[in-house]
């Protein structure tokens, strides 16, 4: 059975008729060619593939394409502005040292960006527990503490 | 590095990989797409023992979308996966060897174990058909337990390995050991458990083959460690095929820590299966598939004594450890418990006689192989627990009784047939202590006590035979691979220069690292440096990353190419200067004559060596594009002092990890932001290790119980807490950039750390013994068992 989409990734209008079975994560790398969300696990653990829908942190693993009919999601590709320059929390993640192989980064990105707005002064305590649903086995998660910290101060500028 | 240092070794550049990683522009092996492409699925094994009766694949050949299935019976010709490295046993013969066929042949021998791929059109289809093939096991009986295993009358698993023994092996001067136990005023003795992990890169493996008709060549994009050694193996060990026609290309990989160095049966049988099919086929691991199909590691039971004087100075060791090799040996299974394991467990001390026996097992888990440490950490766990016991029997404290035994007259030769270069072992205690603010511990444990709180204090001093590795050396000890590393040089002729290492980055940052080193060099701007690697079509044969062997050996091979492209600059400059040869010396970036303000810029240099219409051409080549293969002399050896403060609540059994501290001697350090991270990532596996991660199997039926995220405790930001980092530098004495590395050792030192700081939290309550993964379940079960 098929289903017909349209939802707004990343600014641009997106129509589709998918499977569906189709996951939101299948559906944006497959179909969309947007491979910067990675999928890490099958249990909604890992937080690898999390996106931001309708300004929601989720992840995209654990929704099917047709749930986000007429949303607004935002990928990690979605973030930096038009000339290049990367979104607060990214350039955070440099800065800070935040990511090592690069594979969870992207869902860390959207998560902290969620974290923020809902905590826009967060403690270590605060980003940790935050932090929770998003699996990184390189950093030791320290780095990816000062980077949302390091983020959220400059989101509030 | 010397005179052209141009102040970026040492710095804390930013890394340049991190853009691509942030912005979605990463390209790992499940974003490659081939045109066409059809999707693999593996039907594997629901059973850890069983013989396979029949296979009838029929329904699912004729299911929607499938283009093919292939079974064990369709592999014949193809060999099995091979072990690289051969141990001799203490009976002076060969380790038992038995077949690792690509896919199930006649048997299945743990659950994943594959038996059928099956490919098709979407993923989907190539599942769903999978479940229409009909496999008749006859289900026998399993051992999982590498200690049961070796008991009369366990299940056998190969006819190859009788007893399902793959070998005892022993290091060390057995009598000199029982001599001095015969003397010793005390011995301390552990019986521990190196719990079995799985390495869980968040990245699961995943591979791309495709064929070419036109030339009948192979192009296989895998989640891989050591693409050229993935190559080598795959084409001249098991699927005859000549290398030249194969390219293996491990675009960005998502964390290894070991499971991705190995020759897997997936990408094989994909490659194989790739020209069957005429499609390029992907397949991405399920992270359920990946708990059933990486390499676990550690799983050692060991009995390990050490033999004190009445001061407390250790005069002998004696190591009886049982190590599990899982269903098959992967490819570097068999080394892992001998020659990285009893080879360091002298660790920073004097001991002069250490006795080392290893029984390696066959069972019906998952393979078992290298995974961060490899070896090292269960050395250092064997050590540091019993340093730990002869200072609680002797009522010695902990940091005297490591001080009264460090090693100080380097180098030094180990009875364990290693010889450190050197090291300051004082040093890294010291500031450990320091940064740990031990003079504040009893305040702090006090404290604790008055909110009803148990808390311990324990110290890991280890050490690591890293930047693997001397080849003759490893070459005697039974490696069936040389462990070189090779770097290219290639000077553009505008000035630009590309380095092609045969190391492989994963999450290092070597990109950056090696950047900072080719341009401090050169003496030229770091942007004019790209640093290439993971493509045997591009990269010189090199051996990959492991080991905390890159920059150590990896590094020093492009520091060699350097030398060369510097050697010939100069030869260039001196025609182009008029000058000798002899009198050029090359800094910041410029040839010149000595004691002249004549000079040639290293780009002026460099067109002259691509467009050479004033050049040499009698004496010398055109071009400047240098390679170096780089064999270390010797093993590296990272040490240092981890102290970890842990607070237990006798109420529930929660073990909180309240500091933890590590002063690490690396020897010289290009990229200190790096080399942090490096240690951070390392100390939250080895925290994982000792409180949270434990591969559980069921005695009985052989199935895994810990087998996705929400059985196998992964730590989480909220499970840890910020570490206290620093280093000591001792250089290493034996390779141009004084490195060691830094991969390894936060997963080597920290468990012992952190269960010896358990263990003296729960002395008052006279708990003597409890093993990895200290678990609330496991505490409050040996308080509850200690009180009565």
């Amino acid at each position: 059975m098929s289903v017909q989409l349209s939802l707004t990734v990343n600014g641009k209008p997106v129509s589709a008729t998918v499977d569906a079975r189709t996951l939101l994560v299948d559906f944006l790398r497959n179909e969309l060619a947007l491979t910067g969300t990675h999928v890490g696990c099958d249990t909604g653990q890992c937080g690898a593939c999390t996106v931001s829908l309708d300004g929601r942190a989720v992840k995209a693993c654990n929704l099917l394409a047709a749930q986000a009919n007429g949303a607004k999601v935002v990928t990690i590709e979605g973030l930096a502005a038009a000339d290049g320059t990367l979104h607060p929390m990214q350039a955070a993640f440099k800065e800070c040292h935040g990511l090592q192989c690069g594979f969870c980064t992207p869902g860390m990105v959207l998560s902290a960006i969620d974290l923020v707005a809902r905590h826009p002064q967060p403690d270590e305590k605060t980003i940790r527990a935050e932090l929770e649903g998003n699996l990184c086995r390189c950093t030791g998660y320290q780095n990816i503490v000062k980077a949302v910290a390091h983020g959220a101060a400059a989101m509030a500028k | 590095m010397g005179a052209n240092d141009t102040g970026l070794i040492g710095q804390a550049v930013r890394r340049r990989e991190d853009l691509r990683f942030l912005t979605g522009a990463g390209q790992y092996t499940d974003d490659v797409n081939p045109p066409h492409h059809t999707h693999a699925y593996f039907l594997r094994s629901p059973h850890a023992h069983a013989k396979i009766r029949k296979v009838d694949t029929a329904k699912a050949k004729a299911a929607p979308g499938v283009v093919a299935v292939f079974t064990g019976a369709d592999l014949e010709g193809v060999n099995g996966l091979p072990c690289g490295w051969l141990i001799t046993g203490t009976d002076g013969k060969p380790m038992n060897e038995p077949p690792h066929p690509v896919l199930a042949q006649g048997k299945v021998r743990h659950v994943g174990d594959p038996v059928a791929l099956v490919v098709a059109e979407s993923p989907h289809e190539a599942k769903d058909a999978a479940e229409l093939i009909d496999v008749d096991y006859e289900v026998l009986p399993a051992v999982v337990n590498c200690v049961a295993a070796l008991k009369p009358g366990a299940p056998q698993i190969h006819e190859q390995a009788p007893g399902n023994k793959c070998y005892t092996w022993a290091l060390g001067d057995k009598a000199a050991v029982d001599a001095a136990f015969a003397k010793a005023a005390h011995v301390a003795k552990v019986d521990i458990v190196n719990n079995r992990l799985i390495p869980n890169a968040i990245e699961p493996r995943a591979a791309v083959a495709s064929y070419s008709r036109a030339d009948d060549s192979y192009t296989l994009y895998v989640a891989s460690q050591n693409p050229h050694v993935e190559r080598l193996l795959m084409t001249a060990f098991v699927l005859g095929l000549p290398e030249t026609k194969v390219r293996v290309i491990a675009p960005d990989v998502g964390g290894g820590f070991g499971s991705k160095i190995y020759l897997y049966a997936e990408e094989t049988a994909m490659v194989w299966a790739s020209k069957r099919v005429n499609r390029p086929i992907k397949w991405a691991a399920e992270r359920g598939e990946a708990f059933v199909s990486d390499a676990h590691g550690r799983d050692h039971v060991t009995h390990a004594e050490l033999a004190c004087d009445g001061d407390g100075r250790f005069l002998a060791m004696r190591v009886v450890t049982t190590a599990n090799m899982g269903a098959y040996l992967s490819t570097f299974a068999s080394c892992i418990p001998t020659i990285l394991y009893a080879t360091l467990l002298a660790g920073q001390y004097t001991t002069p006689a250490i006795w080392c026996e290893v029984t390696a097992s066959f069972t019906n888990t998952v393979p078992v192989d290298a995974y961060r440490g490899a070896g090292r950490p269960e050395a250092t766990y064997v050590v540091e627990r019993l340093v730990h016991q002869a200072g609680v029997d002797l009522g010695i404290a902990q940091d005297e009784i490591r001080r009264r035994n460090f090693i100080r007259t380097f180098p030094y030769a180990t009875p364990v047939a290693l010889t450190y270069d050197t090291g300051n072992y004082d040093a890294t205690l010291d500031g450990a202590k320091a940064a740990a603010d031990v003079a504040g511990y009893a305040a702090r444990k006090a404290e604790s006590g008055k909110r009803g709180k148990l808390r311990g204090i324990g110290y890991s001093s280890y050490i690591e035979a890293c930047g693997l590795a001397p080849s003759n050396v490893a070459g005697a000890l039974g490696a069936r691979a040389g462990l070189f590393e090779a770097g290219e040089v290639r000077v553009n002729p505008t000035g630009g220069v590309t380095v092609f290492t045969g190391s492989h980055s994963h999450g290092q940052g070597h990109e950056t690292t090696f950047a900072q080193v080719v341009a401090a060099k050169l003496g030229i701007d770091i942007e004019t440096v790209e640093v290439v690697h993971g493509d045997t079509g591009r990269v010189p044969f090199g051996m990959g990353t492991y080991g905390s062997r890159s920059l150590a050996v990896g590094g020093t091979a492009i520091v060699k190419a350097l030398d060369k492209v510097i050697a010939k600059g100069k030869k260039i400059a001196a025609h182009l200067l008029e000058a000798a040869e002899a009198d050029i010396e090359f800094r910041d970036g410029k040839f010149t004559v000595a004691g002249t303000d004549r000079s040639k810029a290293f780009g002026e240099v460099a067109l002259a060596a691509y467009v050479p219409h004033n050049y040499p051409l009698d004496k010398l080549e055109p071009g400047l594009d240098e390679t170096a293969f780089y064999d270390p002399t010797n093993f590296t050896y990272p040490a240092g002092t981890h102290i970890c403060e842990v607070e237990i609540d006798p109420d529930t059994g929660v073990v909180e990890v309240a500091r933890f501290t590590a002063c690490d001697d690396f020897g010289n350090i290009i990229n200190p932001m790096i080399v942090e991270g490096q240690v951070h990532g390392g100390l939250a596996q080895g925290i994982g290790q000792a409180l949270l991660e434990n591969c559980v199997y069921d005695a009985e039926s052989g199935q895994l119980l810990s087998g996705s995220y929400m059985d196998y405790a992964m730590p989480r930001a909220d499970d840890l807490p910020s570490f206290q980092v620093e280093t000591r530098v001792t250089p290493c004495t034996h390779n141009p950039l004084g490195a060691k590395g830094c991969g390894e050792a936060g997963a080597i030192g920290a468990p012992a750390a952190l269960m010896n700081a358990v263990h003296d939290a729960l002395l008052g309550v006279g708990v003597k013994h409890l093993d990895m993964p200290a678990s609330p379940h496991r505490v409050w079960q040996a308080i509850r068992a200690a009180r009565g």
